[in-house]
């Protein structure tokens, strides 16, 4: 910074946060990793296109461990892995990002105003407290019971089965988010920049946004890349259950399950799917972690 | 400064804050904290008011009611002849640009996540339509008003020093040409050697824009240095509201004469010399202020009539008001002025 000279403007942020997040080794990993799987994901399918097999083909082929043939293996039919696991991919990274959205948004925005309207705190706590008492699971059943064919047959049967289940995902799972903003909030408008705020005659509205808002980023990045995880894994529980995709679908939480029976026999079917949720949650993880400093001025410096 | 007599800008009158308190299963209303239990009192418009008093009397809660940052249980608070206590949230908001404050924790008061420019400009985004260029150039203007330098701007509060952050604090309240800013100790966080910058910057920019303060602290002699008038609270009412220097030189209520036997004497010979009245006990509970005179526990001139009576604040000498029965009993002004005063004492012992 030189000392003569006009006196700088008002700088945008974030060139600093991109400054800050690249010197977080895990965070650049992470987001090097994720980048990496959603273009597979995407682009994959396009690339590697499996051979069309008979019926009498793929019974024989059945259960192969890796090969150039199959670089993944097959499954019990005898179907490629390395094709189900880039279509899996597809489905359980948009389920598990859109339901951690859901889930996020949801949650800060009923801990907020849970936490900074006192009047709103009993009544949005205690549907808190009764969506953590609902039991998820059967929950998540009969929710997907009620809906599947209506929404199935408004949307398709496809898209139809993963609006259903992100939006049962989202809606079960964001009462731990809006717990800890809650409390968070309680905090921080007992600040003195909060009271300052409002001897300068801001509304509600600005000092969330501006004051409250940004300081619960930590606890709601954790949060977030905790949900991101646990969406992948009740997907699949869901599936496991019949009551996610068909089962002809191919997601990994369903590629895992498929293959837990074999695991004493061909453990790479459990390795693939299993290594695939692993990295995309550290890697979330990772990037969560990156942002949250990027994030703080203290952390970023100068 | 001004020639004629000035008016008064703040008019406090009979000021109350209760916190409840509640208890048991049912969280039932069973008492209240009498943070300030009718506090009374005026600044002239271009004048500083000290608030003195020890740990947790009520001073900050004064000034917090008086902005209406707490909603006062009772009382009126006008400033510029308009009741701030009762205003509509809508008015309030309009008000709120000619009555600012400066706080005690220049570290908690700024928002770790924001800029300096972010901060200063917050006051002219809530009550200006200012294109971003003019704020800026209000920003600047503002910052070389409190002694910052232009290159800081886009620093964050971590990266400035205590003092600093202070004037940013000042620079903040100062963005929408306020009339009152009541100081809540701003000075109470800072070095010894940061305290007299951050006092000249306030003296300085009084002079210059005419500004009325309310100067709360419980430093007696940064109060005696700024101040006109000080007011010295005790467990929430006004024990003495006296003229400065009249009170530096002969305080009258027994507990301005304690606290100021506490300010220390630089001079090695004089401190030898002075005699330190210690007093004995502790501050009684706000929740349950004893029935007479709320210094009457610990009083070393303790009289019968003080344990049963509450003592108003009265007009004992020109300009010198006094919450004490010796004062008004007694009387340093005369028997009959003495006998006058004692009925609104006991009328006032009666309705409590």
């Amino acid at each position: 910074m030189s000392d003569s000279g006009a006196p700088p403007r008002p700088a945008s942020q974030l060139r600093d946060i991109w400054h800050q997040f690249r010197t977080h080794k895990g965070a650049l990993f992470g987001l090097i990793t994720l980048g990496v799987l959603i273009a597979a994901v995407l682009i994959g399918p396009w690339l590697w296109l499996p051979e069309k097999l008979s019926v009498a083909e793929a019974i024989k082929l059945k259960n192969q461990g890796p090969s150039l043939r199959f670089p993944l293996g097959t499954d019990q039919l005898g179907r490629d892995m390395l094709a189900r696991m880039l279509l899996a991919g597809r489905v359980s990274l948009a389920v598990g990002l859109v339901a951690m959205v859901i889930a996020i948004v949801f949650g800060t925005f009923i801990g907020i105003l849970a936490g900074y309207f006192r009047r709103l705190d009993g009544a949005l706590m205690r549907l808190t407290d009764m969506f953590l008492a609902l039991p998820l699971i059967p929950l998540l059943l009969v929710m997907v019971m009620l809906f599947r064919d209506r929404v199935a047959a408004l949307i398709g049967p496809e898209l139809g089965a993963f609006t259903l289940i992100v939006f049962a995902i989202g809606i079960t799972s964001w009462m731990a988010t809006a717990r800890i903003v809650r409390g968070e909030v309680l905090t921080l408008k007992e600040r003195e920049y909060v009271l300052a705020a409002r001897s300068i005659g801001a509304r509600p509205r600005r000092i969330i946004l501006r004051h409250i808002l940004p300081n619960v980023v930590s606890p709601v990045m954790v949060a977030a890349t905790l949900g991101v995880a646990e969406a992948i894994i009740t997907e699949s529980v869901l599936s496991f259950l019949g009551l996610g995709f068909p089962p002809d679908f191919p997601t990994w939480g369903r590629l895992l399950f498929d293959g837990l029976q074999y695991m004493q026999v061909y453990p790479e079917r459990v390795v693939w799917p299993g290594l695939a949720i692993s990295l995309t949650v550290l890697s979330v993880n990772y990037i969560g972690d990156g942002l949250r400093d990027a994030l703080d001025p203290r952390i970023r410096g100068r | 400064m001004l020639d004629a007599i000035p008016a008064p800008l703040v008019q406090v009158e009979d000021l109350k804050m209760h916190f409840p308190i509640y208890s048991g299963i049912f969280r039932r209303h069973s008492g209240d904290v009498k943070a300030v239990d009718g506090v009374s009192f005026e600044i002239m418009a271009g004048q500083t008011l000290g608030l003195v008093g020890e740990s947790g009397c009520g001073k900050s809660t004064v000034g917090r009611a008086i902005l209406r940052l707490y909603e006062p249980t009772a009382g009126r608070v006008l400033i510029d002849g308009e009741d701030v206590a009762r205003m509509a949230p809508e008015a309030l908001r309009r008000k709120r640009p000619s009555m600012q404050m400066v706080f005690q924790d220049p570290q908690a008061s700024l928002n770790p996540r924001m800029t300096l420019a972010d901060i200063v400009s917050e006051p002219l985004d809530e009550h200006t339509d200012w294109t971003r260029d003019r704020k800026l150039e209000r920003v600047y203007e503002l910052m070389d008003q409190v002694g910052l330098n232009r290159r800081f701007v886009n620093r964050f509060p971590h990266e400035f020093s205590g003092g600093q952050r202070q004037r940013i604090g000042i620079a903040r309240a100062l963005a929408l040409h306020p009339r009152f800013i009541v100081c809540d100790e701003p000075i109470a966080a800072l070095d010894v050697s940061i305290q007299a910058q951050v006092v000249n910057l306030l003296e300085d920019l009084q002079e210059r824009l005419g500004l009325t303060y309310l100067f709360i602290s419980h430093d007696l002699s940064m109060v005696r240095h700024l101040a006109q008038r000080v007011a010295v609270m005790y467990l929430g009412r006004i024990a003495e509201l006296s003229p400065a220097k009249d009170l530096y030189a002969r305080p009258l209520h027994p507990y301005s004469e304690a606290l100021l036997s506490a300010v220390n004497e630089p001079d090695p010979v004089l401190a030898a010399r002075r005699k330190r009245i210690i007093l004995k006990g502790e501050v009684p509970s706000p929740a349950n202020p004893p029935p007479g005179c709320n210094f009457c526990t610990r009083c070393p001139k303790v009289m019968d009539i003080c344990k049963t009576v509450k003592p108003a604040l009265l007009e004992v000498e020109a300009g010198r008001m006094v919450a004490c029965h010796l004062h008004t009993a007694a009387g340093a002004t005369g028997a009959s002025e003495a006998e006058e005063r004692k009925r609104p004492v006991n009328q006032q012992g009666e309705t409590r």
